[in-house]
């Protein structure tokens, strides 16, 4: 039987750092509604933050500006008590996504990013899938239970 | 985010109080810089008891900070990591690194 869209969201707002508290508060606002665990929503945080962060740093890092830099959220709730959050850039795309995904892979040059993201983004959820295309942006769909027991 | 120091013998501690994402990273990457050049202590802590929120910058920063530490000599200590704070460490494997302390 097909899981059921119960509920769902949008977002969209600039791609400035500022917004990445603004991004993971309204997903995990909307997850709260099915009362899952601290542990889930802190999870939920991370995982939001962790990809509207690359969007911002990687994918529409040559854009100056940033104001015409949109990143869109949809967040769906199914009936199973899964929770679907896509999370989407319109930037400059990766051209090798598995080897973006690997641990500790950054394509940074002053030392402040850890290459962890996706790893985090991977521990974190029940699911990550990645489409991305050079030159028209990244999707990055998680999937995360919600309801634990 | 706030960030405190306090200097008790040999060591400078600095508390982190709040979310560390990308956003606020470099602010306190600076102020935490500063503090370390310009002590340059044996031991510098980093309390992260009241961090509420971590991503991997937040990763990052103590990464950065464990290599400024080793320009300038000193040892990067972290103390009393929050729940939040540890879970990112540990899934880098720096909680194998690190030196961390619990208690005062």
């Amino acid at each position: 039987m097909a899981d059921r869209i119960i509920n769902s969201m949008k977002t969209e707002f600039t791609a400035k750092s500022v917004n990445e508290s603004f991004a993971r508060t309204a997903v995990a606002s909307f997850a709260s509604q099915t009362d899952p665990s601290i542990a889930v929503i802190a999870d939920i945080k991370t995982v939001v933050s962790e990809a509207v962060t690359n969007a911002i740093v990687h994918g529409y890092a040559d854009i100056e500006d940033k104001q015409s830099c949109i990143i869109y959220i949809q967040c769906k709730l199914l009936e199973s008590g899964k929770l679907i959050i896509k999370i989407k850039d319109k930037g400059c795309g990766i051209g090798d996504v598995k080897t973006a995904m690997q641990p500790l892979f950054t394509t940074d040059t002053d030392g402040e990013r850890s290459g962890m993201g996706f790893t985090i983004m991977q521990s974190f959820t029940d699911g990550i899938k990645v489409k991305s295309r050079l030159g028209k942006g990244t999707t990055v769909t998680l999937e995360k239970r919600l309801n634990t027991n | 985010m706030d960030i405190t120091s306090e200097k008790r013998g040999d060591t400078i501690t600095a508390f982190i109080k709040g979310e560390i994402d990308h956003h606020n990273a470099k602010a306190a990457r600076e102020t935490l810089d500063s503090i370390i050049e310009t002590e340059q202590p044996i031991h510098f802590g980093l309390d992260l008891s009241r961090v509420s929120f971590c991503d991997s910058s937040g990763l990052g920063l103590v990464m950065g900070r464990m290599r400024k530490c080793q320009t300038v000599g000193s040892t990067l200590i972290i103390k009393n990591p929050s729940v939040a704070a540890m879970r990112i460490l540990e899934i880098a494997g720096m909680d194998k690194i690190l030196k961390i302390e619990r208690g005062d």
